[in-house]
């Protein structure tokens, strides 16, 4: 395999946060840290506002009070987050090859290679398939690759155990341990039970 | 530099993958051009006349036909998210995007353009001129179109809005764009109205990939 990235310390932390879209909000007074090595587990019933507090905390969200910080990140590092929702960003008419090489040149290729990757998410033959005949458990994975083809320190996931099968569950559950053990951290809305060490449990009600 | 080629790549290969949407612009650019010496009646000296005109026009209307595969596509799948977090700034993306546009929605048809010349029974030294314009005034049709599609982009019927948005934008490119192949104060005019269109691509191409960027950004929110 090739190096292992060791990310340096940082911390991802949300402080008063209110969150919501438009007028409706979601979610007020949200506190919550997650330190390198670490993750945390956000769980809620659905419209909890689990994905909208996971937008915000990626930065594509504004937040309506409250901030949302990254301590100890070098300046000049980049974006430090990646983010997987429950659009997989794959396009029939290109191949899997082909969009994770894209994403590995607008992102950086600071991760594993494009070969690499799809082995560890257990698609290494389909490199040549148009990714628009990939089941949604395959689309599913290949959202995964781009994670690790550009090494970023913070994971922020939204149900990324959906359309997987139970060993894509495993799957997961071993890059989240080795992208901890790396010094990385995650965030991930689940109502699925993804057992990492390390791993909290955040629960949000449903805002009065 | 090699993610905003990548981006030109992608977008490419998707358009010419794309299993005839570069032909549909095409035809419909042809078509347009075609029925108008069936509309108007054949005078030749009348269609030599407004010739330059129709070209524009088809022109003009087949690149918004091809607007909405600008940022649409993207924006449903959930591309275009990831770009506001990629290591390559919005802009770039955006820039790369206008450019594709331009090869894909505004080149075919400026390499048609001698056939509707045929049509619309214009002389040689006209259908050089009108090429020429075109090439310098399809950047700013595709610019102010990338305007137009980013800031339709979060609403769902935005497709039918866009057009409407830009058209007051394009209005200076057609009449410069018409003004440099039929001159109607002679050969200087001409080349006071190239150079106009050229400006006006130049300023349209320098500035509409920040506002599309901050367009898609506030749209996103």
């Amino acid at each position: 395999m090739t190096h292992r990235q060791v990310f340096s310390p940082l911390r991802l932390t949300a402080r008063a946060l209110s969150v919501g879209r438009g007028e409706t909000v979601l979610g007020r007074d949200i506190a919550l840290g997650v330190a390198s090595g670490g993750g945390l587990l956000l769980r809620g019933a659905n419209g909890a506002g689990k994905s909208t507090l996971l937008l915000t905390l990626a930065g594509l969200l504004a937040p309506l009070e409250g901030d949302v910080l990254i301590e100890g990140l070098d300046e000049d590092f980049g974006p430090a987050r990646h983010y997987c929702g429950h659009r997989n960003a794959v396009r029939p008419r290109l191949t899997v090859g082909e969009t994770l090489d894209f994403w590995a040149a607008i992102n950086g290729a600071s991760g594993l290679s494009t070969a690499e990757a799809l082995e560890k998410v257990g698609i290494a033959r389909l490199g040549g398939v148009d990714a628009g005949y990939l089941s949604a458990g395959q689309q599913r994975r290949l959202a995964l690759a781009r994670l690790l083809v550009s090494a970023r320190p913070v994971w922020l996931l939204d149900e990324p155990t959906a359309a997987l099968d139970a060993e894509g569950h495993r799957l997961l559950a071993a890059l989240l341990r080795d992208h901890l053990a790396s010094g990385g951290l995650a965030v991930i809305a689940t109502h699925d039970d993804i057992v990492v060490d390390g791993f909290e449990t955040f629960t949000l009600g449903v805002a009065a | 530099m090699s993610g905003f080629l990548a981006v030109l790549r992608r977008e490419l290969r998707l358009a010419l993958r794309g299993g005839g949407e570069v032909l549909t612009l095409l035809l419909f650019f042809v078509i347009v051009g075609a029925i108008v010496p069936f509309a108007v009646g054949p005078d030749k000296a009348l269609l030599a006349r407004i010739a330059p005109g129709i070209v524009w026009i088809a022109a003009f209307l087949s690149m918004l036909l091809g607007l909405d595969r600008l940022f649409r596509p993207d924006g449903e799948d959930g591309t275009l998210s990831l770009y506001r977090l990629a290591d390559l700034p919005l802009v770039a993306v955006v820039a790369a995007k206008v450019i594709a546009h331009w090869l894909t929605a505004a080149l075919p048809l400026i390499v048609a353009s001698p056939f509707l010349a045929l049509l619309l029974a214009m002389d040689g030294e006209t259908l050089l001129r009108t090429i020429v314009s075109l090439l310098l005034g399809t950047p700013a049709l595709a610019a102010f179109g990338g305007i137009g599609a980013a800031v339709t982009v979060a609403t769902r019927r935005g497709g039918l809005i866009a057009p409407i948005l830009i058209a007051p934008l394009c209005v200076p490119v057609l009449i410069f764009g018409v003004g440099a192949i039929s001159p109607l104060g002679g050969p200087d005019q001409a080349s006071a109205a190239m150079l106009f269109l050229a400006a006006l691509s130049l300023m349209a191409l320098a500035l509409s990939p920040f506002a599309a960027a901050l367009a898609i950004d506030w749209g996103e929110d």
